[in-house]
């Protein structure tokens, strides 16, 4: 009896195979989202936004003629389960083309994975410069990301800054215990004295400080025209309350560390800061993004759900990626990196095009803290 | 660590026959302060009104750090115990503030029981409800680690206290770091009270929120103007409290000679417990006082400077309540100077070199004389 049973399982197994196989009419794009885990929120949106790109895709008639059939796996932005979804898609649903991970830790090892088998992946979302290059330093040929990395955020805070705020005169205040903000305080420093700007102070901190006060005094005394405070939110909050304190009017500016529920509005009222993209944003790309998002998810109370920049990214990442089979004419993904490389996108997060590490030189979204809000600004080019 | 609980005072002058190479250390220390006072006068020179907005800071700074090392001074003139879980009933007394103001809204109850009172009033009282509260509740905390913790190991090698208290420390960081209790993130903490940046030039005038002060003004806020006198009022109680009344005498009797203390009748278990308690107040102050001033909080806030006020009140000498506060005040101007003419990251590097120095130097502190001055 329980040989039969043993068998009729096995049997409708083996039956199934063939049935999954079937789908060669279609082309499979693998979603890798951390849905469990630590940042279940973004993996949430991740694959939202990039559901909402196939669906739109399959509604004009799919891709080459063929349908897109999407296998999402939880990825739980950490390494191993990340190997493991990446392999079982490859392997067993026999996917060629892969939109993930968020988090750059993960996203890293499926990139080995991925660009061994000629597999295209392309990360949303993961700013690490490692998940494109490879350890001989060049790019891997079939692994690319929609979003800018970070260091880019500051030649970008310094374009705005001289352009925008005629700003000329910046003082930089920096951890420099943390890689994300000593490399957007690098290219912002490179960038702004570049082009004509002065840098008339630049002071390090750590991560555990909370009394600034000896620092603001250098800047109350060298009176810039803005102050580069590329730090997580925590430390933005602190250190714009004391500089409020001490009269200290020169705004600050930063970059998407900023973006958080709870940056205090308060004390950085006037401060700027670089960041993907805005739901605000009037550019009819976006538009169109908030309004089908809205139309296709509701949140716990029944109202439009907004996209943020995880669920635009991975959006923008899944149109790269069907544009690129599309120009390439065939499912075949040699031609269709080849493409990709020389793709020019109109994307939500902006105009993507591809520099020699895969990443994409794209404009940023410039957001602007004023009235207790968090509005968006304007768009800045590279 | 247990070098430093036992400065043992006949260390220092006798000298070792291979001492005679002293002079080298001797020599080297000459001229780090020639170079420090070089580096100082030069930078006054140059720009005084940063280096007086500076010192200001420091002196901030340092009086939150009197209020801490008073404790430390006081339970080490006691029981000869380094209390490592000072910093953190400091760090607890900022997070009962900040829980009063943010869930109980206990900063403006007197506004909402007596809706004539002017608004002035409200804040004074509201305010000074809040830091009772959190003395309060640090001193009820202090006292139950003194019980539990302390007191079983009274007749125990001193060692082991130490250690114990060193776990206490570690208990009450990571306790406090659990999502239930105040979680592991650093907390924006809300004022019982508004800022008031203030500046000096012709006369003192009040800056209106969102205007620069005037070139050559030198700016203060009200937070560093209670600071200071919290912390020296604080000071004058504890003088009162231990030269003129029993309880004090009690203490002084206690430091000087338990078991003949014990012998002519004083609870000393209770003299104990009062001496942490006391302690406890002033780090419960020191606490929300600090969240005031550099308003954000997290579970391991106290530890630095917990160990700073330490460090104080050994170059203060420990043991010595004047000293305590003196150590205090220079251990501000030496971090505050070092964040404004070094760098702020060398900040903890020089205040725990200073540490080292006193240590090789002068182990029983400015004034260490431990044998007369204990409280």
């Amino acid at each position: 009896m329980r040989a039969l049973k043993m068998a009729s399982v096995l049997a409708l197994a083996v039956l199934m195979l063939p049935l999954s196989a079937f789908g060669g009419e279609t082309i499979k794009v693998a979603i890798l989202a951390p849905l469990s885990g630590p940042v279940p929120t973004f993996g949430v949106m991740t694959r939202d936004g990039a559901l909402l790109a196939i669906e739109e895709w399959n509604a004009k008639g799919g891709v080459l003629g063929k349908k897109i059939t999407p296998v999402v796996e939880d990825s739980q932005c950490t390494p191993d389960p990340a190997v493991n979804a990446a392999n079982k898609v490859i392997d067993q649903d026999k996917v060629r083309y892969i939109i993930g991970e968020v988090c750059s830790k993960a996203s890293i090892p499926v990139s080995e994975i991925a660009n061994s088998k000629k597999v295209i992946q392309i990360s949303p979302t993961s700013t690490n410069p490692d998940v494109t290059v490879g350890r001989d330093g060049k790019a891997k040929d079939y692994i690319f990301r929609a979003c800018f990395i970070d260091p880019f955020q500051g030649t970008v805070g310094a374009k705005f800054a001289l352009g925008t705020l005629k700003a000329k005169t910046a003082f930089i205040m920096l951890d420099q215990a943390n890689d994300y903000v000593k490399g957007l305080a690098e290219f912002f420093e490179k960038a702004f004295t570049a082009e004509g700007g002065k840098i008339v102070g630049k002071e390090t901190y750590t991560a555990k400080d909370t009394d600034f006060s000896a620092i603001l005094s250098k800047v109350a005394a060298a009176k810039p025209d803005i102050i580069y405070l590329p730090d997580y939110y925590n430390i933005v909050n602190l250190v714009a309350k004391q500089a409020k304190e001490k009269g200290i009017k020169a705004p600050f500016m930063g970059g998407d560390g900023w973006d958080s529920s709870d940056l205090d509005l308060k004390a950085a009222e006037g401060g700027y800061f670089t960041n993907h993209y805005s739901p605000e944003d009037t550019r009819p790309e976006v538009k169109n993004l908030v309004k089908a998002f809205g139309a296709k998810y509701k949140d716990d109370k029944g109202q439009p759900k907004v996209p943020d920049a995880l669920a635009a990214l991975a959006y923008d990442a899944t149109n790269l990626l069907l544009q690129g089979i599309k120009t390439a004419g065939a499912d075949d993904t040699t031609k269709v990196k080849n493409a990709l490389v020389k793709i020019s996108f109109n994307g939500v997060s902006g105009k993507i095009t591809f520099d020699a590490n895969h990443n994409p030189v794209k404009s940023a979204t410039i957001l602007a803290v004023k009235g207790g809000k968090v509005k968006f600004n304007s768009v800045v080019n590279p | 660590m247990p070098e430093v609980s036992a400065p043992q005072p006949s260390a220092a002058p006798t000298r070792r026959p291979g001492a005679r190479m002293a002079w080298i250390g001797q020599g080297f220390l000459l001229l780090l302060a020639l170079l420090a006072l070089f580096i100082l006068v030069r930078d006054l020179i140059q720009d005084p009104l940063l280096f007086v907005q500076i010192v200001i800071s420091g002196l901030q700074l340092g009086f939150v750090y009197a209020l801490i090392a008073l404790g430390y001074t006081m339970v080490y003139g006691i029981v000869k115990l380094i209390n490592f879980a000072h910093g953190d009933v400091f760090m607890v007394g900022s997070f009962v503030s900040f829980y009063a103001v943010t869930r109980f809204q206990l900063h403006v109850w007197p506004a909402a029981l007596f809706p004539t009172l002017p608004r002035g009033w409200v804040v004074v009282i509201g305010s000074l409800t809040v830091m009772l509260l959190s003395m309060v509740t640090c001193v009820a905390l202090a006292v139950t680690i003194e019980r539990v913790a302390y007191k079983p190991l009274r007749d125990a090698p001193r060692i082991a206290a130490l250690i114990t208290a060193i776990g206490v420390s570690f208990f009450l960081e990571f306790f406090g770091a659990l999502n239930f209790v105040f979680s592991p993130r650093f907390i924006p903490y809300q004022r019982p009270f508004e800022v008031v940046t203030l500046y000096i030039k012709d006369g003192i005038h009040i800056l209106a929120e969102g205007t620069a002060p005037p070139d050559g003004s030198i700016t203060f806020s009200n937070i560093f103007v209670i600071i200071v006198a919290a912390s020296v009022l604080m000071q004058v109680v504890l003088q009162f409290l231990v030269r003129r009344t029993k309880i004090g005498k009690a203490m002084r009797a206690t430091s000087f000679d338990k078991p003949t203390a014990r012998l002519m009748g004083i609870n000393v278990d209770r003299v104990i417990s009062f001496t942490f308690a006391v302690g406890a107040a002033f780090a419960g102050l020191g606490g929300v006082l600090y969240a005031i001033a550099y308003p954000s909080i997290w579970s391991q806030l106290g530890i630095l400077p917990g160990l700073k006020a330490f460090v104080a009140a050994v170059l203060g000498g420990i043991g010595s309540i004047p000293g305590a506060f003196v150590g205090a005040l220079i251990m501000g101007q030496v971090e505050a100077l070092t964040m404004g003419y070094i760098s702020t990251p060398m900040r903890d590097a020089v205040a725990f070199t200073v540490l080292i120095i006193v240590l090789l130097v002068r182990p029983t502190g400015i004034f260490g004389e431990p044998e007369k001055e204990k409280a």
